[in-house]
C-alpha cells in the first residue's frame, strides 16, 4: 500500500470504485448469459477453426506438396505464420513479468488478458512447425529420448531443437504464471457461485482461502517467476532468430537478428494486446479499468519498439552496403526491388512509418486511431517475416535455382484457421475467467483509484493513513 | 490444518487500514491471531503477524540448479559417451551450443519446481477443498480470526468492537 504516488500520475481505476464494485464489474461478466455479439463471434470462430482443421487434415492426407513449396523456397507461409504468432505471444509475459519487475502499476489492467493471449498465440504458433514436419506422427522424434533406431538422439547443436526447448518452456512457464495468478480470482468466482458452478470453481481455485501466509508466498512466487520469465521471454525470440541467423543465407546470417527479433516481437505483441483489449473494454464495459492511460502507456511501448525495429531495418541496409559483400548487397536490393517488392514496402510503411504518429499525445489517446494502428502493425509484422523468409529464399546464390512462390488455398486456410483457434480460446476465456486481474486491481486501488489520486481525489478517508505507510517499510 | 475441527471467532473489516490497526492492537493486547484473510495481498501485514520471509526462492534455486545440471551433463554424456557425432567439424563437447538448452531447462525446472512447492506447502491443489470462513473474504472483507481455544470469546468480541469490525461471527472449521 504505497500511498506515496506522484500527484501528476493519472489514476488507473476510474469511476470511484469500491472493492465490491470491482468484484461486481469483473466477475459478473462470467455470470451473465453470453451476449449476442459473443455468440455470433464464437460461432464464426468455430466455423473458421473448422475450416482450418479441414485444411490441416488435407495437408496431412495429401502431403506438404499441397502447399506449393519448392526446392528453393522450403519455408513459406507456415514458418512466416509460426514466427508471427510466436512474436505476438511475447507481449503477455513481457507485460506480466518485466512490468512487474519495473513496478508498473498499469500492468494490472491488461496483464491477465495479455497472458491468456500469449498462451493461445503460442498454441497457434506451435501448430505450424509440427504440421510442416509432414509426417506429424513422427513429431516425437524431436524429443530427446533414445529412439528405436538405436540410442540415437536429436542434434542438441541445432537451433531448431533449441527452438523446441525454448517454446515448450515458454509455454509451460507462461501457463503456470497465468494460472497461479488466476487462482485467487477463481476463488472469488467460487464464493459468489452456488450449486454445480461452485463445485467447478472450487476445483479450479485449488482451495484458495486468502490466508496472509498464502498471499505472502503467492507474491513471492509471482516475483521469482517474473524474474525467471524475463530472460526467458528475451531468449525465446532470440532462439527463433537463430533459426535464421545461424544459417549461411545472405540476409539471414546477421548478428543483429536477436535484438531486432525481440523488439519486433514486443512490437507486434503489444499491437495484438491493443486490438483485443480495445474490443474487450468496449464489449465488457471495462473502460474504468482499461483507461486511456493504459492505452497511452502501451502506445508508448509500441512507439519505442517500432522505432527500434525501424533502426534495425536501416542498419541492415547500411551494413549490407558497407560490408562490400556482393551477395549480401543483392539480398537487400532484391528485398526492396525484387519480385516481392510490395511486401517490403508494406513492411516499411506499417512498421516504420505508421508508429511514428504516436509521437502525438492526442493520437496516443485516440481509441479508434489506436485500433486501426494496431491492425496495421500486425499486418506489417506479418510482412516482415514474409520478407525475411520467402523473398530471401526466392533468390539464393544460384540464379538457376531462382524461384517464385505463392501460397495455395490450403496454406491460407490453415493460417485463417489459427485465427479461429485463437478466438475460440479467447472467447471461452472471457466467459470462464475475469479478463482483468481482480485481486491485483484491488491491490492498486488505494494508490491508483481516481478517488485517491489525480485531480478528482477526495481526501475524506484519513484515519491512520500516514501511520500505515510508515509501518509498511 | 483441516484434520482437527477448530472453533473460530472472526471479525470482518471493511478496509485493510482499519484491519491493520486492529492487528497492531491484537499484538499489544497479546491476543494470538489464528490467521488473517484478505481479498488481495496487504503489504506491511507480514511483519505484524510475525511471518518470516518466504523461502520459496531457495526452492527455485535448487530446482533451477537441478535443471542446469540435467541439461548440461545430459548433453555432455550423450554427445561424448553415448553416441558421439561430429556436427559441422565441431568438437563433440561443443559447450557454446549447449547453452540455450541449458538455460531453458534451468528456467523450466525452477518454475515447475517452485510452483509445485508453492501449492504443496500451502496445502492447495486440484480437488482440494479448504474450509473458508466467509464468502465475502474473496470480495471486499478483511478478516481476523481467533481460535477459541487460544482466545476467549468474550476477549475476542470486545476486541472486535473496540477495533471497528463491521461484523463478528462464529464458525467451526
Amino acid at each position: 500500500m504505497s500511498s506515496v504516488v506522484s500527484p501528476i500520475r493519472e489514476p488507473l481505476v476510474t469511476g470511484g470504485k469500491t472493492y465490491h464494485q470491482i468484484t461486481e464489474d469483473m466477475i459478473s461478466t462470467t455470470e451473465r448469459t453470453p451476449s449476442k455479439p459473443w455468440v455470433i463471434g464464437f460461432l464464426l470462430s468455430v466455423m473458421v477453426l473448422s475450416f482450418g482443421i479441414f485444411c490441416i487434415i488435407w495437408t496431412i492426407w495429401h502431403g506438404i506438396g499441397t502447399w506449393d513449396l519448392n526446392r528453393t523456397i522450403g519455408w513459406g507461409w507456415d514458418i512466416t505464420n509460426f514466427v508471427w504468432w510466436i512474436g505476438i505471444g511475447h507481449a503477455g509475459t513481457l507485460i506480466s513479468a518485466i512490468l512487474l519487475l519495473f513496478r508498473q502499476k498499469w500492468r494490472t489492467g491488461v496483464n491477465r488478458a495479455a497472458e491468456a493471449m500469449t498462451i493461445f498465440a503460442v498454441m497457434c504458433a506451435g501448430l505450424f512447425p509440427v504440421i510442416h514436419m509432414g509426417r506429424v506422427w513422427l513429431a516425437i522424434y524431436i524429443f530427446p529420448y533414445p529412439n528405436t533406431r538405436g540410442p540415437l538422439w536429436p542434434n542438441f547443436n541445432s537451433p531448431l531443437l533449441w527452438d523446441v526447448f525454448a517454446i515448450s518452456t515458454y509455454f509451460t512457464v507462461s501457463l503456470l504464471f497465468w494460472y497461479t495468478g488466476l487462482v485467487p480470482d477463481f476463488a472469488t468466482i467460487r464464493d459468489r457461485a452456488k450449486g454445480f458452478r461452485r463445485k467447478i470453481y472450487n476445483f479450479l481455485s485449488f482451495g484458495w482461502t486468502g490466508s496472509a501466509k498464502h498471499w505472502q508466498r503467492w507474491e513471492s512466487l509471482s516475483l521469482i517467476l517474473a524474474g525467471l520469465a524475463t530472460p526467458l521471454v528475451l531468449s525465446v525470440h532470440t532462439i527463433v532468430s537463430f533459426d535464421f541467423a545461424t544459417s549461411v543465407i545472405p540476409g539471414w546470417h546477421t548478428t543483429i537478428f536477436p535484438p531486432y527479433f525481440v523488439a519486433g516481437a514486443i512490437f507486434s505483441g503489444f499491437a495484438m494486446v491493443l486490438t483485443l483489449m480495445l474490443v474487450v473494454r468496449k464489449v465488457l464495459h471495462l473502460e474504468d479499468y482499461i483507461t486511456l492511460e493504459h492505452i497511452e502507456s502501451m502506445n508508448k511501448v509500441i512507439l519505442a519498439t517500432g522505432s527500434i525495429v525501424g533502426v534495425a531495418y536501416l542498419t541492415e541496409l547500411f551494413i549490407s552496403w558497407y560490408s562490400g559483400y556482393v551477395y549480401e548487397q543483392f539480398a537487400f536490393f532484391n528485398r526492396a526491388l525484387g519480385p516481392y517488392w510490395w511486401s517490403y514496402f508494406g513492411m516499411m510503411f506499417c512498421n516504420v512509418l505508421s508508429p511514428q504518429f504516436f509521437w502525438s499525445k492526442s493520437l496516443r489517446r485516440n481509441v479508434l486511431f489506436t485500433f486501426f494502428m494496431s491492425i496495421f502493425i500486425n499486418i506489417g509484422m506479418w510482412f516482415e517475416r514474409f520478407v525475411i523468409i520467402a523473398t530471401t529464399l526466392a533468390r539464393d546464390y544460384l540464379p538457376s535455382s531462382w524461384s517464385f512462390y505463392s501460397p495455395t488455398w490450403v496454406e491460407i486456410g490453415i493460417y485463417v484457421g489459427t485465427f479461429g483457434l485463437f478466438f475460440v480460446l479467447f472467447l471461452i476465456f472471457t466467459r470462464v475467467a475475469p479478463t482483468v486481474a481482480v485481486a491485483e486491481i484491488k491491490s492498486i486501488l488505494k494508490s491508483s483509484g481516481d478517488q485517491y489520486t489525480g485531480k478528482n481525489a477526495v481526501h475524506h478517508d484519513d484515519h491512520g493513513h500516514g501511520e500505515v505507510v510508515e509501518e509498511a517499510h | 490444518m483441516a484434520h482437527k475441527n477448530k472453533d473460530v471467532v472472526y471479525g470482518l473489516y471493511d478496509d485493510e487500514e482499519i484491519m491493520m490497526k486492529a492487528v497492531k492492537k491484537a499484538n499489544s493486547d497479546h491476543l494470538e491471531i489464528m490467521d488473517v484473510y484478505s481479498p488481495f495481498p496487504v503489504h506491511g501485514l507480514d511483519p505484524l503477524l510475525g511471518l518470516e520471509e518466504s523461502r520459496l526462492h531457495i526452492a527455485g534455486f535448487v530446482f533451477g540448479s537441478i535443471g542446469t545440471l540435467t541439461a548440461f551433463l545430459g548433453m555432455t554424456w550423450i554427445f561424448t559417451k553415448d553416441w558421439p557425432i561430429i556436427f559441422g567439424g565441431k568438437p563433440y563437447w561443443s559447450v557454446p551450443a549447449f547453452i540455450p538448452i541449458t538455460f531453458e531447462l534451468t528456467v523450466l525446472f525452477a518454475s515447475i519446481g517452485m510452483v509445485v512447492t508453492f501449492y504443496t506447502i500451502c496445502g492447495l491443489g486440484p480437488g482440494v477443498t479448504n474450509p473458508t470462513l466467509d464468502d465475502r473474504i474473496t470480495d471486499d472483507k478483511f478478516c481476523i480470526a481467533f481460535d477459541k481455544s487460544e482466545v476467549s470469546t468474550s476477549d475476542a468480541e470486545s476486541f472486535f468492537s473496540a477495533t471497528g469490525a463491521s461484523e463478528v461471527n462464529h464458525k467451526t472449521i
